[in-house]
């Protein structure tokens, strides 16, 4: 660890990039929260835990949450499939793939709700061949969750893609010359080195899904207790002029995000820490 | 790439089968939707497609959009560059709270971060009365447009950069450093390079979310027709008023985007491929050193 | 050089204000844009004849709680054209504006005004005449959502109103027939206009609650054949209530201007102009040219049913109102 922070420390500039990070952080993240803390302060305890522990409210908080895990987890695997794929194959159209990969950020997000319950409602392109099958998409959490997948791809492909771009042939074929077979190639030299990259992009998808509403509102249903999202409630909170209130469910929102964040990056240091000094 | 079982190749049925489940992915979320956009666009002819992108307003909304992603992604670049240089060369206690600090952004329902941008510069706030008694108007105009789109685009530069840069080590810019290169000229010379894959993907992403974004900037942008209308508010506007082909006229624009990044991707792999050529003796002796280090 | 930037900047801002006609601010609610596009060339027309002045006027539309909001956090509407009385009196009670605005026009400051009627298909299957009937197991309601349009509010205020009407009507009556139509909704789109997407384009629900002027919109976009109005026997009436942002125009010097603006709009012209828009005029004259295309509706106020928009909204529509407890025991 000493040895780290030593021959680290050679490299000039720690000062600056701190200094900007810090205070680009402040300006434009922390002062903002702070005014909204602020703002729900002002209401007290009892009316705060009295708005946040509401029956829709919980169950607003649980369904964004858990369909963000899930969408995550769905792009946790297709993206790093695809990212893959992107990387390592031939295959036809790939360019025309990669550049599709950054639609979903570039679509407004209400264009993409629109478009996705359009194409997921029972009458819709691919809803007409699921609603035979008894799978109903929009309308749902299920809808939700599809909404969710398709706003958080990007994060994945693009965070894991550059990682294996980089990667070193050199490093799997002296796994071949070792006597590794690609199975063990792929799972002890390739996945420990895209790993931080996967976590880095799974979280980030995770951490966007939580608060999305553009895409979800038209998908979702909107039904309170089944598919009511909780930035819904925070928005149906505003046109009641209840600011108060909708900062409270926000700062909640923000709080269990930043918990998950924390303790995820947490992980992600003391695992690159302890493959670090395995190294 | 041979087809036979080996260490560094898979064998061909699960490239295909790998191949095949990627392109259903893409299909099913990326491609039908895509389609459908653009299927909407011009479902009334190109004429329609073509009057609707030209129309008054969304040449404003347009031009907007543009101004604005092109104060904002600059500035969260030199933000990304800086934080992912601290964070990724440096060990320093509170590291972790510091990279947690950077993804809030992503995790802020986009409304709310409208929302805290009002509550920080709206009349009712003491900054906010500062400013219109001075007559500077931050929120319901330009500035506040810039100021949602930053925060919802903040982090994606430095969480591009930081695992990518982590993974490469510092070794190679302390070797400048060793041989006498200074500070700057190691970061331009040997970091840069190292990371444009993470760079171009982080400005990318940047600037497609900054101009995609639609729930901030409808929170601060006060909806004047003409005037503080992005793209997004834009399709919203013409949805709402049945106008179908206009909307997605306009959101197609957006999915363009994603051609752009084809072809700044394919320049770059060009212009790679050129030094590489030029350069290809230095690389491999620099590639068989490394490898050399890493066995 | 920055300062002095700065103050070469507000001279320039004052001088167009002093000098030229000022740019006129219109903050309005979703829907009206279709109709504020064509009443602005029409006033701007009338206000040069008159005063040699050329106005420009701005929109911006939005949501109508969204946009109160906004001029509440310093958008700098000149003036305000809402669909619900209570979003102007949040105006008030931030002294914006003067509490007495409704007093300030004609008809307390409601120029055109709709109502509630029920879109079913074709050939109406259901059968469909009147509230109770969208009540009936197997019927799908379609009904933006209350807690954030105004669409969904007065839908489902017309139907509590209906109840509370009938022979031994009253708040158990209504809370139950309100309870059964909710239970028939099968989703709750965010504002009347993607309820209207939902009902048309993805064809599902047999019944469509909305404006009686959305109808007419509806069926100009989607064609006409296609589905059949129905007028319940008794509907909220919809006001569109405006207002002059006097905190506004007093910093803006733009009151003569604002109120010009506002006061077209009881114009003949501007009348029949709402009129083709579907709207019901306030003026005798003109709604009884357009007879025709507005079928005798008996509608209510809603103050006078429940007592005022603020008791209205502070009972149903707040967190832990009536229409919550609804839609949890569904």
């Amino acid at each position: 660890m000493s040895l780290l922070n030593r021959s680290y420390s050679v490299l000039p500039g720690f000062r600056l990039g701190f200094g900007i990070s810090l205070a680009w952080l402040g300006l434009i993240v922390l002062l903002p929260l702070a005014m909204m803390i602020v703002a729900t302060s002002r209401m007290g305890w009892p009316a705060f835990l009295g708005t946040v522990l509401d029956e829709r409210v919980l169950a607003s908080l649980r369904l964004s949450f858990v369909a963000a895990a899930i969408a995550a987890a769905i792009n946790a695997v297709f993206g790093l499939l695809l990212a893959w794929v992107l990387v390592r194959y031939r295959l036809f159209g790939k360019r025309f793939i990669d550049a599709m990969v950054d639609l979903p950020f570039a679509l407004p997000t209400s264009v993409a709700g629109i478009a996705l319950t359009t194409l997921y409602a029972p009458n819709g392109l691919v809803g007409q061949y699921l609603a035979p099958l008894g799978i109903k998409v929009a309308y749902t959490p299920l809808g939700i969750v599809v909404a969710l997948t398709f706003i958080g791809l990007p994060f994945v492909v693009r965070t894991v893609q550059p990682v294996l771009q980089e990667l070193e042939r050199e490093l799997e074929e002296a796994a071949s010359c070792l006597g590794a077979n690609r199975w063990q190639t792929v799972r002890r030299v390739i996945f420990p080195t895209v790993l931080p990259a996967l976590i880095t992009g799974t979280t980030l998808a995770f951490a966007r899904a939580t608060g999305e509403y553009g895409s979800v509102i038209f998908i979702a249903g909107n039904i309170p207790l089944v598919s009511e999202i909780a930035p819904l409630i925070i928005v149906s909170k505003l046109d009641q002029y209840d600011q108060n209130g909708a900062t409270a469910v926000a700062v909640v929102m923000l709080l269990i995000s930043f918990a998950l964040l924390l303790l995820i990056n947490s992980l992600q240091w003391w695992s690159a820490r302890r493959n670090g000094a395995q190294r | 790439m041979s087809d036979s079982y080996s260490a560094t190749a898979e064998a061909r049925w699960v490239r295909w089968s790998l191949c095949g489940v990627a392109l259903a992915f893409v299909f099913l979320f990326l491609l039908i939707p895509l389609l459908s956009v653009f299927q909407q666009a011009l479902s009334h002819g190109v004429g329609l497609y073509l009057a609707a992108l030209t129309e008054p307003d969304a040449r404003a909304a347009i031009g907007l959009t543009v101004r604005s992603a092109a104060i904002a992604v600059p500035l969260n670049l030199v933000f990304g560059i800086a934080a992912a240089w601290a964070i990724a060369r440096f060990e320093f206690r509170g590291k972790t709270l510091l990279t947690t600090l950077i993804d809030l952004p992503f995790s802020v329902s986009p409304v709310v971060a409208g929302l805290m941008f009002v509550l920080l510069f709206g009349v009712n706030s003491p900054v906010g009365a500062f400013l219109a008694a001075h007559g500077m108007k931050v929120i319901f105009a330009e500035p506040g447009i810039v100021l949602a789109t930053v925060f919802v685009t903040f982090p994606f530069v430095a969480r591009e950069l930081i695992p990518l840069m982590q993974s490469q080590g510092a070794d190679e810019e302390q070797a400048a450093l060793v041989l006498g290169a200074s500070g700057w000229k190691s970061f331009v010379r040997v970091t840069l390079p190292n990371v444009k894959w993470g760079l171009l993907y982080g400005v990318i992403l940047c600037n497609a979310r900054a101009m995609g974004e639609f729930g901030a900037v409808s929170v601060v942008s006060g909806h004047i027709r003409g005037e503080t209308n992005t793209i997004p508010l834009h399709v919203e506007i013409l949805y709402n008023e049945y106008n179908f082909v206009g909307a997605f006229a306009c959101a197609s624009i957006l999915a363009l985007l994603a051609l752009l990044t084809l072809v700044i991707k394919s320049l770059i792999e060009w212009r790679q491929a050129r030094e590489q050529n030029q350069a290809s003796g230095r690389v491999q002796l620099a590639r068989v050193r490394r490898a050399g280090e890493h066995a | 050089m920055k300062r002095r930037l700065l103050i070469l900047t507000a001279v320039m801002l004052l001088a167009r204000g002093a000098l030229g006609a000022p740019v006129l601010l219109n903050a309005s609610y979703d829907v009206m844009r279709d109709f504020y596009k064509d009443y602005n060339p029409l006033f701007q027309k009338a206000w040069r004849a008159k005063s040699g002045e050329t106005v420009t006027v701005q929109q911006s539309h939005g949501g109508s709680s969204k946009q109160i909001l906004a001029v509440v956090n310093g958008l700098p509407a000149d003036v305000v054209t809402m669909n619900q009385a209570s979003d102007i009196d949040v105006l008030a009670t931030r002294h914006l504006l003067a509490a007495n605005w409704a007093q300030r026009f004609p008809d307390h400051s409601v120029p055109f005004t709709s109502t509630m009627v029920l879109l079913v298909r074709k050939g109406n299957p259901k059968h469909i005449r009147d509230w109770p009937d969208l009540a009936r197991p197997g019927v799908q309601v379609i009904l933006a959502n209350p807690k954030t349009s105004g669409n969904g509010r007065y839908g489902y205020l017309s139907a509590w109103a209906w109840a509370l009407r009938q022979p031994g009507g009253s708040d158990a009556r209504a809370r139950q027939l309100v309870g059964h139509i909710l239970a028939n909704v099968p989703l709750l789109d965010g504002g009347g206009r993607a309820a209207t997407t939902t009902f048309m384009q993805r064809q599902i629900g047999d019944v469509l609650i909305t404006f009686e002027n959305e109808a007419e919109m509806i069926s100009r976009e989607f064609g006409r054949g296609q589905f059949e109005l129905v007028y319940p026997t008794l509907s909220a009436r919809a006001d569109n209530p405006v207002a002059v942002v006097d905190s506004v125009v007093d910093k803006k010097g733009s009151r003569r201007q604002a109120q010009a603006y506002l006061d077209y709009l009881w114009s003949p012209e501007a009348q029949a102009l709402a009129a083709r828009y579907f709207l019901r005029p306030a003026n005798p004259q003109v709604a009884a040219r357009y007879a025709a295309q507005f079928p005798y509706a008996r509608t209510f106020d809603v103050p006078s049913v429940f007592g005022s928009w603020q008791s209205a909204m502070q009972k149903h529509f707040a967190d832990g109102g009536e229409f919550d407890r609804l839609m949890a025991h569904k």
